[in-house]
């Protein structure tokens, strides 16, 4: 059996995916990124190769993606995360016309065709607001674990209107409206809201189609899920390989890769017939 | 003898000045601002006040200004940030045409016509990239406090670029200069440089005029003057050490005087806008 890996370097969190020849997920890992890329990028990489008890000869070819992707030395060749997101939710959801990408320091959005071909995309690229840093920002100022953001900002009533564009001003606006009385999770609530109207903003650019695909790091949160859902009008694909989409999608093409080099069993006589 | 107060309540920090008649400035007082604006007035004002030797009732009207000033609850009056920057800037440097204020989480670039008046101002007011906030984090992802960043940026021999497009992402890009084996003193020095490129951009908007006066908190650093003259090619003022914190308040105690001596005149503006 030959095997195909991915490895996704982001700005946060360092994902590998596995894929058998059957595209079958068979392993995955995921570490914080932290000051060593290069590192990040091996570490996770052996993870995977570790939770799936594969030996790293038996994995015939590995694609870097993410901001990082050229520091995956071990990698055969690099492919762009906007490809690779777009190749991994096509194949999760195959219905999937728009993918929102979320992750740590950047926000995407991107169109594809049925094959997962990219049509268009645009991202923040210059800015951090609306990205999962925003929500982290929030996240320090009120002292709460990232994983409670979501269901915390779920039980507001009356959401506070976010002002701030800028992540590092959220977090002085989420201290003054703390002063002001207001609930942490009515904060919470305008803080998500902010976040996805930025992404809605990047979405239209490219042009919303039914269905919408969320992936990236911040797709774990379950408001930034349900508000979404509420400002498209209907909901979003979102599944346990959210996270993991981008190495997921290069490990797609690394298979393809192996694959392709194969001469398909049939193809000698199919060549006599021609 | 007649005593005004200025009170700047700012994003980061609050600075008081106490004013005597005769142009001296005889208290100041600086606090964080936190997140309870009303106390954080009146915390700088009894610093200054206990510097001076005063106390509140000698005081004959008290201005506010910065974002924070209709928090001040013992305000008699409070002056845009833009007016208070104009007067105290002009009372340290007379034919100020052009002034930069950089602050914690803004910064302004305004035009002065020969009597003072603020003519016109640009902002950066939604992006932490161009604003002391900026530097702060800077400072703070490689383990240093804002205090330390003058003399860290004193020991530079070179300057490494920063691209100062987003005070989140520069967390990356620092990582990644000290992981490549730059000096700290130098990325932070290429941090200032980024700092000034986006002010000088907003100085350009409002057409830069000698003579051109620096104020706000960051200028306590002396490089970024010294990267400002450098880029906009001419002589630069800025006001003496800690003053040019002050600049500000000292602004809005000087429009607290001028307003003490009106007050009974008719049609006496209740804010102290542009035009004031």
């Amino acid at each position: 059996m030959a095997y195909a890996a991915g490895v996704d370097v982001g700005s946060t969190q360092t994902k590998a995916i596995i894929l058998d020849e059957n595209r079958q997920i068979v392993s995955r890992a995921l570490i914080d990124t932290g000051a060593n890329v290069v590192l990040a990028a091996e570490n996770a990489y052996a993870e995977a190769l570790k939770n799936g008890d594969i030996r790293e000869e038996e994995v015939q070819y590995v694609v870097g993606t993410g901001y990082g992707r050229y520091k995956v030395t071990f990698g055969d060749t690099q492919i762009t995360e906007i490809s690779c997101h777009g190749r991994g939710s096509v194949h999760m959801f195959p219905g999937t016309r728009t993918v929102v990408d979320m992750g740590g320091q950047d926000t995407k959005a991107i169109r594809v065709n049925a094959k997962g071909e990219i049509l268009d995309f645009c991202m923040n690229d210059k800015c951090a607001a609306g990205t999962g840093r925003f929500l982290g920002a929030a996240a320090a100022a009120l002292e709460i674990p990232l994983v409670e953001l979501g269901p915390t900002a779920l039980r507001a009533d009356k959401p506070v209107k976010i002002s701030t564009t800028c992540t590092v001003f959220a977090e002085s606006e989420v201290i003054s409206w703390l002063g002001k009385g207001k609930k942490i999770e009515d904060i919470l609530l305008g803080v998500h809201q902010s976040i996805v109207s930025r992404s809605m903003g990047l979405m239209r650019r490219v042009g919303i189609e039914n269905e919408v695909t969320f992936t990236g790091g911040v797709a774990l949160n379950v408001g930034v899920v349900e508000v979404l859902n509420e400002a498209l009008g209907f909901r979003v694909n979102v599944g346990a390989e959210s996270h993991y989409m981008g190495a997921l999608g290069a490990a797609l093409f690394a298979m393809d890769r192996i694959l392709s080099r194969r001469v398909p069993a049939g193809a000698a006589r199919a060549e006599d017939l021609s | 003898m007649i005593h005004t107060a200025g009170i700047d309540v700012g994003s980061t920090y609050t600075k008081a000045v106490v004013l005597s008649e005769d142009d001296r400035i005889v208290g100041r007082g600086l606090v964080n601002t936190g997140f309870k604006l009303a106390e954080a007035g009146g915390r700088a004002l009894a610093k200054a006040l206990e510097q001076a030797g005063l106390a509140q009732d000698d005081l004959a009207y008290v201005a506010s200004t910065g974002y924070g000033r209709f928090q001040v609850p013992f305000r008699n009056v409070n002056a845009t940030d833009l007016t208070a920057a104009a007067h105290g800037t002009r009372f340290f440097f007379p034919k100020t045409l052009t002034v930069l204020d950089v602050g914690g989480q803004t910064m302004k670039a305004s035009r002065l016509d020969g009597a003072g008046k603020v003519k016109s101002f640009r902002l950066n007011d939604k992006c932490a990239a161009g604003t002391g906030a900026f530097l702060e984090k800077t400072a703070r992802y490689m383990g240093f406090t804002t205090e330390e960043i003058g003399p860290l940026v004193a020991t530079s021999k070179e300057v490494v670029p920063i691209s100062g497009v987003c005070a989140v992402f520069a967390e990356s890009e620092v990582i990644n200069c000290l992981s490549q084996g730059y000096a700290p003193a130098d990325i932070m020095h290429g941090a200032i440089v980024s700092l000034v490129d986006r002010s000088v951009q907003l100085m350009k908007r409002v057409q830069v005029e000698p003579e051109v006066t620096l104020i706000g908190g960051i200028l306590r650093f002396e490089t970024m003057a010294g990267v400002v003259r450098e880029k906009l090619k001419m002589a630069v003022n800025v006001p003496e050490g800690d003053l040019v914190q002050y600049t500000s308040a000292l602004g809005a105690a000087l429009l607290a005087r001028q307003r003490f001596y009106r007050v009974g005149e008719q049609d006496v503006p209740a804010e102290l806008t542009l035009a004031a």
